[in-house]
């Protein structure tokens, strides 16, 4: 800027803070005031309601019922219990067809061909048994329940639930002395963390969206509900009745889910109270009419953008993941494997939390996606406990047609109740993956707070699994 | 039915003329903002008119970040930025700013204002500030199914004469009004079309008086700014990033383009 435009620009900011002193203070609300009474006045010209009846009344019923206080709550879970309940009893099956032809079949052609055309062993190793399967595995595991939970989840949300929920938990989330749209964020999480962290870009106040950003965690991500419904199915709904399985593995499911919610809310009031003081800003959140789902779109979108996007992500991840598996199981240090010195190292310690050396080596490896902590897991049970007969081969990941055969796998590798329910708390409570955590960088622009992100959840997940685990050895 | 075919056949009616480019954004012609309060549906029309799939949800807030795509119509290449819903462009969260900043600095060809007919009243209030910005605009009154469905009906040419801008009663996710819509876009945009647009009149005395003063000295500085008077505004009401722009100049970059115009948007 030349020295003209300079001494131009200060001249007409000098006029603003002299004429802002002759307005006074109330410049803001005025003019404010001043476009609502034109907003008014051209309204008034050009809308005709002819009956404000109709259609409009079967909104307020609706929303006097799902927003109620008595009923408000107990909807929202019995809603999100049905969602699981069809997710599980639904994924079940596709579930194992999609194992028979990629595990148990194709697997199998694949090494034979390789075999035979003399592809050496490590190689085929690498890339059969590593790659492919880790692929392989990911794919049967995730695709049918995303399949059937993304388009439910995304028609509640075109139908206009969503807001309802926040509305609901919006005074809860107002009492810690966070945001209420904190609850849209962290329904937002539930499909992935990510992008329930951008999400938080709604929330006007800083110190809120902090908040918002370091608890969003607590909701489970779309990559942690096939290992809740999974374990929840061998070790909970197991212990039940066979008909009312799938509902008490769904309660399960929900009850998770709602710890991690009641935790949200904990930490947010003890981020607010020390480190994050102050008080809750005020805000207005509409309540959008209810719209018809589009059924196809939605079927189709939440198909191309929510369950093939995510499903590719985890493949993406597999891929190398399934490659580190096969090398840790098959490099050896001294007469074992580097999987099995960390193991037999950090079981201790597993076992001090009611998980075992497994667990703790799978999560490790599944930083980058908490989508493949089941097949690691399942992978590395085999190596250890020496299972013969599956798989064929250290670092393989085996045929597993159905939810028994990873039952009995696990049942095989010492997993108890204590096991299975352990893992459920720390899949809610470990560190976010390596995506989320790049996000929350990237959002808060601070190294400080991307470190709390990341190790507040795995401190409490160590806690809380520690507890447990005493008080069950006690009680036993 | 003879009417539907006498639509067709007018040359207004061009819907084979759209050409969804999706993200294929190379060279184009015009930009168009689409700006509007929080889930009116935005994402919906951007999605029509883009053939992308930005995702939509029935609830505020959803696009939280500037998504852009491009079609092209009539011959012509247009890039559209879907921006977040705002109430207001008068406070200062991310999203609204982010929103503000791309009408104003980014300097869209076509600003499209997305309003709920189920709540005109409320979303004319956003409609007036863009007005106050920018000169080129074109209402979209969306969701008109649901307000017939409400009984509720909308003057759109009562509501363009007093706006002084094209409006078009639209459901874009029936589709309906978005021929109508393109060819108010190419028209604006194109010059075909000279908006008088509505500026905001209830002021008190004092007020006018102060806005027109500070008008006038930003004019004397900026002679070709379209837009001197919300710079006035914003200046009274002690807006940070305005004092900033005075200040380091980029104000006067606003109607003295540097040379890659059609790169010069504000990073986000």
């Amino acid at each position: 800027m030349t020295m003209n435009e300079t001494k131009n620009a200060n001249e007409i900011l000098n006029l603003a803070d002299e004429l802002r002193w002759e307005i006074g203070e109330d410049f803001h609300d005025s003019l404010a005031e001043s476009i609502y009474a034109d907003a008014a006045k051209i309204a008034s010209v050009v809308v005709v309601y002819e009956d404000k009846k109709s259609a409009y009344n079967f909104d307020r019923t609706f929303d006097r019922i799902v927003t109620s206080r008595w009923l408000g709550f107990p909807i929202m879970f019995l809603l999100l219990a049905v969602v699981f309940w069809i997710t599980i009893e639904g994924a079940n099956i596709p579930s194992g067809y999609l194992a028979s032809i990629l595990v148990d079949n194709f697997h199998p052609a694949l090494k034979h061909f390789a075999d035979s055309v003399g592809v050496p062993w490590w190689i085929s190793g690498l890339l059969i048994d590593g790659a492919y399967l880790a692929m392989a595995w990911v794919i049967a595991v995730m695709l049918p329940p995303m399949a059937i939970f993304f388009p439910i989840f995304t028609l509640l949300e075109d139908f206009g639930y969503l807001p309802r929920v926040a509305f609901n938990m919006d005074n809860l989330y107002r009492k810690v002395g966070a945001h209420g749209k904190q609850a849209l964020t962290m329904s937002m999480g539930f499909g992935c963390n990510a992008a329930g962290v951008v999400a938080t870009r709604i929330i006007d106040s800083p110190r809120e969206r902090l908040i918002a950003i370091i608890t969003n965690n607590f909701s489970l991500c779309n990559g942690r509900w096939p290992t809740q419904i999974l374990i929840a199915t061998i070790f909970i709904g197991a212990v039940a009745p066979p008909h009312l399985a799938g509902l008490v593995s769904a309660g399960a499911v929900v009850g998770v889910a709602l710890l991690g919610i009641s935790l949200s809310l904990l930490v947010s009031w003890f981020l607010s109270r020390t480190v994050l003081k102050g008080e809750a800003s005020a805000f207005s959140l509409e309540l959008p009419p209810y719209r018809p789902p589009r059924v196809l779109q939605t079927l189709y979108t939440s198909l191309i953008d929510r369950t093939l996007f995510v499903l590719w992500r985890a493949i993406v991840f597999a891929i190398p993941a399934g490659i580190v598996i096969w090398l840790v199981a098959n490099i050896y240090i001294g007469g074992e494997t580097i999987a099995a010195i960390f193991i037999n190292w950090s079981n201790p310690l597993g076992i001090l939390l009611g998980l075992n050396g497994v667990i703790l080596l799978a999560y490790i490896i599944a930083i980058p996606a908490n989508e493949i902590v089941i097949p690691t897991v399942l992978m590395l049970t085999v190596l250890v406990s020496g299972l013969s007969g599956i798989g064929g081969g250290s670092g393989v990941m085996f045929e597993l047609d159905s939810v028994e055969a990873t039952a009995n796998i696990l049942h095989a590798g010492g997993w108890t109740m204590l096991t299975g329910i352990s893992i459920m708390l720390f899949s809610l409570l470990h560190n976010p993956c390596s995506t989320t955590i790049y996000t929350i960088y990237k959002e808060t622009g601070s190294v400080k707070w991307t470190l709390v992100s990341t190790f507040l959840p795995i401190i409490m997940g160590f806690a809380a699994c520690f507890a447990l685990a005493q008080l069950w050895y006690l009680l036993g | 039915m003879s009417d539907i075919n006498g639509c067709e056949s007018c040359p207004a009616y061009k819907p084979g003329n759209l050409i969804k480019q999706g993200i294929n954004m190379s060279e184009f012609d015009f930009v168009v903002a689409l700006a509007g309060n929080p889930n009116t549906g935005k994402s919906t029309v951007f999605n029509n008119l883009t053939g992308l799939r930005q995702h939509t949800g029935n609830w505020p807030g959803k696009t939280v970040s500037r998504a852009e795509g491009a079609f092209s119509f009539s011959g012509k290449k247009f890039k559209i930025v879907d921006l977040p819903g705002t109430y207001s462009l008068l406070s200062t969260s991310q999203d609204e700013e982010i929103a503000r900043d791309f009408i104003l600095f980014g300097k869209p060809d076509v600003t499209i204002v997305v309003v709920d007919a189920t709540m005109l009243e409320r979303n004319l209030n956003l409609v007036l500030q863009v007005l106050e910005i920018t000169e080129k605009a074109v209402l979209c009154v969306n969701l008109i199914d649901e307000a017939e469905r409400k009984n509720i009906t909308i003057d759109g040419r009562s509501l363009s004469r007093e706006l002084g801008i094209p409006v078009i009663l639209a459901a874009a996710r029936q589709n309906r009004g978005m021929p109508e819509l393109l060819n108010a876009i190419f028209e604006v945009a194109s010059g075909k079309y000279k908006c008088k647009p509505h500026r905001i009149s209830s002021e008190t005395y004092e007020l006018k008086r102060a806005v027109e003063k500070l008008t006038g000295k930003v004019l004397k500085q900026y002679p070709q700014l379209p837009n001197a008077r919300w710079v006035a505004l914003r200046l009274l009401d002690g807006d940070q990033r305005m004092i900033d722009a005075i200040k380091n100049g980029e104000l006067n970059e606003l109607y003295h383009p540097v040379s890659q115009e059609q790169n010069q948007v504000i990073e986000t």
